[in-house]
């Protein structure tokens, strides 16, 4: 498989190593100390063309590629991985399901506006009690004469506080499955913040990605337009479930970044903290350390960018499916950021374990891609489904 | 009404600095940037075109990969891009480089409405005199070290930084401006502008060889290339780097001044 990038996407990844040196890394440390949304770098990247960067232009979109929006997670995430998951659930989890499944109106009406960053984008199908098992949803949507009537909670949901437009999956009916049980009938939604009957919720105070947004979503009595109804109605967890496919390799990339990010601070500083007279990097623990991070990394890349291949064979017409290809990304670019950012917190030694250097706050921000857009367990999970088929 | 922009492709002296033995800069062995005062002066006229709608165009004199330089100035909002190159135009100084360039502007064409940017200076020879010699042998008025620029119909409000103040000059145009950092902060290439930017229909990219600019009256044997080149580079070489200051915070300044000077022997 080649990986060599075309000139436009070399050109790209540089204009986002120069915005996010300039841009977003001076801002990092105190979005993260201060929980802070940074919605002028959001401003910034929508002026850019970062918010809808693999839609063709007739939608709104920048007519780049999937690689080329990869990437700008992958550099955003660098730096900042709040930064990287705004643009992966806003683009993901947002626009493509949008994208992939709106009817013309639709499409018309929300691309254009989430491509130009002037809407912000969030997706909902957490709920208390359903995480990992999506079936337990509880959200219901009823259909009346006026609309749909949604009512039930949505928690974790990333960029909700500043989103204008939500995916909200809820649940329409009973059905029989194939195997003769009763089970819910899932359909997906579009809902604007400024439904009636909708409101968000508090922040939630996490561990790390600290400036991304993160509340609960609360319908009581929503009522939404019929037009509103995404994709066709009892098809909201196949939906769902192709969302996320997409959705992990932003995930993917955000942990790669974050790696790749941990390992040039961690290059930086084995050169000039000095130990027993040399610079630590002299010593062969520090070399082999930064040699099998190096490789590690590189490893989750290729994985990553081929999930991102395989998408864009999809945006090109192929009938294929990249659900593998993207849980393999996930899974062991997550792995590899978490086990990154640890490795390169103890090369830092005392000073690492400080927020005065970005490396703690890399490992925090690592930990999360393990856990959100399906938890590695999860990924096993599709990855061993396919393989036993 | 249109704008152009002279741009450089210089070597980034942030890096490595390396020099040949005949004291030239070994410009082959060194990252390359678009030189920073042509950003600004880039910015400038996108800005103009954010304003009136105009075409902007950019300009440069270098071997053929100062392509990627102008194609990167496309991706920034530039619409059209020259580029002067040519083995005869090879080992020129400024009055031979200024030279080609004016002809390269000709062949463009000067309209009456029209402005040239130039960057005050590159950062690889920082002589500052390509900007104001085109101008020259454009006959067209100049303003260097612009810092502001407001339009008023077919006149240009410029705000002109010098050392100690700043003078508002108004000038006609067609006119050249060379402009500061100072004068604003460069956009960063856009995305949809860097998958427009190879795209040779939406933005051409005109290729200006000897044979294309040689009936240009400025363009003699003997105005152009190293023959035209009235000065040599004798030596190149890094400048040894300057001590920390010492700030003086005594109530006593100027004693405690001629106390260390006495000490070391120097009063």
């Amino acid at each position: 498989m080649d990986f060599t990038l075309t000139r436009e996407q070399a050109l790209a990844q540089k204009m986002y190593q120069e915005f996010a040196q300039n841009e977003v890394k001076p801002l990092a440390q105190e979005v993260d100390e201060e929980e802070r949304f940074p919605e002028e770098t959001v401003k910034k990247m929508a002026k850019l063309g970062m918010m809808g960067i693999y839609f063709p232009k007739e939608v709104g979109g920048t007519g780049a590629d999937v690689l080329t929006y990869v990437m700008a997670v992958e550099e955003m995430s660098k730096v900042c991985g709040t930064t990287g998951v705004i643009i992966s659930a806003h683009t993901s989890l947002c626009a493509a399901p949008i994208f992939e499944n709106g009817t013309p109106e639709q499409k018309a009406k929300y691309l254009p506006k989430l491509c130009s960053g002037e809407w912000l984008g969030a997706f909902g199908l957490t709920e208390p009690g359903a995480g990992t098992d999506a079936q337990g949803q509880q959200t219901t949507a009823v259909e009346t004469e006026d609309g749909w009537l949604l009512n039930g909670s949505k928690i974790f949901i990333t960029n909700s506080g500043y989103a204008d437009v939500f995916i909200i999956i809820a649940i329409t009916g009973t059905v029989i499955d194939r195997r003769g049980r009763k089970a819910k009938e899932i359909s997906a939604f579009i809902v604007e913040r400024t439904d009636k009957g909708f409101s968000v919720g508090n922040h939630e105070k996490k561990m790390g990605i600290r400036g991304s947004s993160t509340c609960e979503l609360i319908m009581e009595d929503c009522l939404i337009p019929k037009d509103r109804l995404l994709g066709k109605k009892g098809r909201g967890f196949q939906l769902a479930m192709a969302t996320l496919d997409g959705g992990r390799i932003g995930i993917a990339a955000q942990a790669l970044g974050i790696a790749e990010g941990a390992l040039e601070e961690t290059v930086a500083y084995v050169k000039e903290r000095k130990q027993f007279g040399r610079p630590i990097a002299a010593f062969q623990n520090t070399q082999f350390e930064l040699a099998e991070m190096k490789a590690r990394i590189n490893a989750a890349k290729y994985l990553v960018y081929a999930a991102a291949q395989k998408k864009q064979a999809v945006m090109n017409g192929a009938k294929v499916r990249y659900s593998v290809e993207a849980a393999e990304a996930k899974l062991i670019a997550s792995r590899t950021a978490s086990d990154v950012t640890r490795r390169c917190v103890q090369l830092f030694g005392g000073y690492g374990y400080t927020r005065d250097y970005p490396i703690e706050r890399m490992m925090r921000d690592a930990k999360i891609t393990e856990i959100y857009e399906g938890t590695s367990e999860v990924q096993m999970m599709v990855i061993a489904g396919d393989l036993l088929r | 009404m249109k704008a152009i922009v002279c741009v450089k492709q210089v070597p980034d002296t942030s890096g490595k600095v390396a020099v040949k033995p005949d004291g030239t800069l070994d410009r082959a062995s060194m990252a390359t940037i678009t030189n920073p005062d042509d950003l600004s002066a880039l910015e400038a006229a996108l800005r103009l075109k954010d304003a009136t709608g105009c075409e902007v165009d950019v300009i440069t004199m270098g071997p053929p990969p100062a392509e990627g330089m102008l194609r990167e100035c496309i991706a920034r909002g530039a619409d059209k891009a020259y580029l002067i190159s040519g083995r005869e135009f090879g080992g020129s100084d400024t009055f031979a480089t200024s030279q080609i360039i004016a002809a390269g502007i000709n062949k463009i064409g000067v309209e009456p409405e029209d402005v040239i940017f130039c960057g005050r200076q590159a950062i690889d020879g920082d002589t500052a005199q390509v900007g104001p010699q085109i101008a020259e042998k454009l006959g067209l008025p100049q303003v260097s070290y612009v810092a502001d620029i407001q339009k008023d119909g077919n006149e240009l409000v410029v705000k002109r930084m010098l050392e100690d103040g700043f003078m508002m000059v108004k000038v006609q145009t067609p006119c050249l401006l060379t402009c500061i950092k100072e004068l604003n902060e460069p956009r960063y290439m856009s995305v949809g502008g860097i998958f427009e930017c190879y795209d040779n229909e939406k933005h051409p990219m005109v290729v200006l060889d000897y044979p294309a600019l040689k009936d240009d009256p400025l363009i003699e044997v003997d105005t152009i290339g190293l023959k035209g080149s009235p000065t040599n580079v004798f030596k190149s070489f890094t400048p040894p780097q300057k001590g920390a200051g010492m700030m003086l915070t005594s109530d006593a300044p100027a004693a405690e001044l001629a106390d260390i000077l006495a000490k070391k022997h120097i009063i």
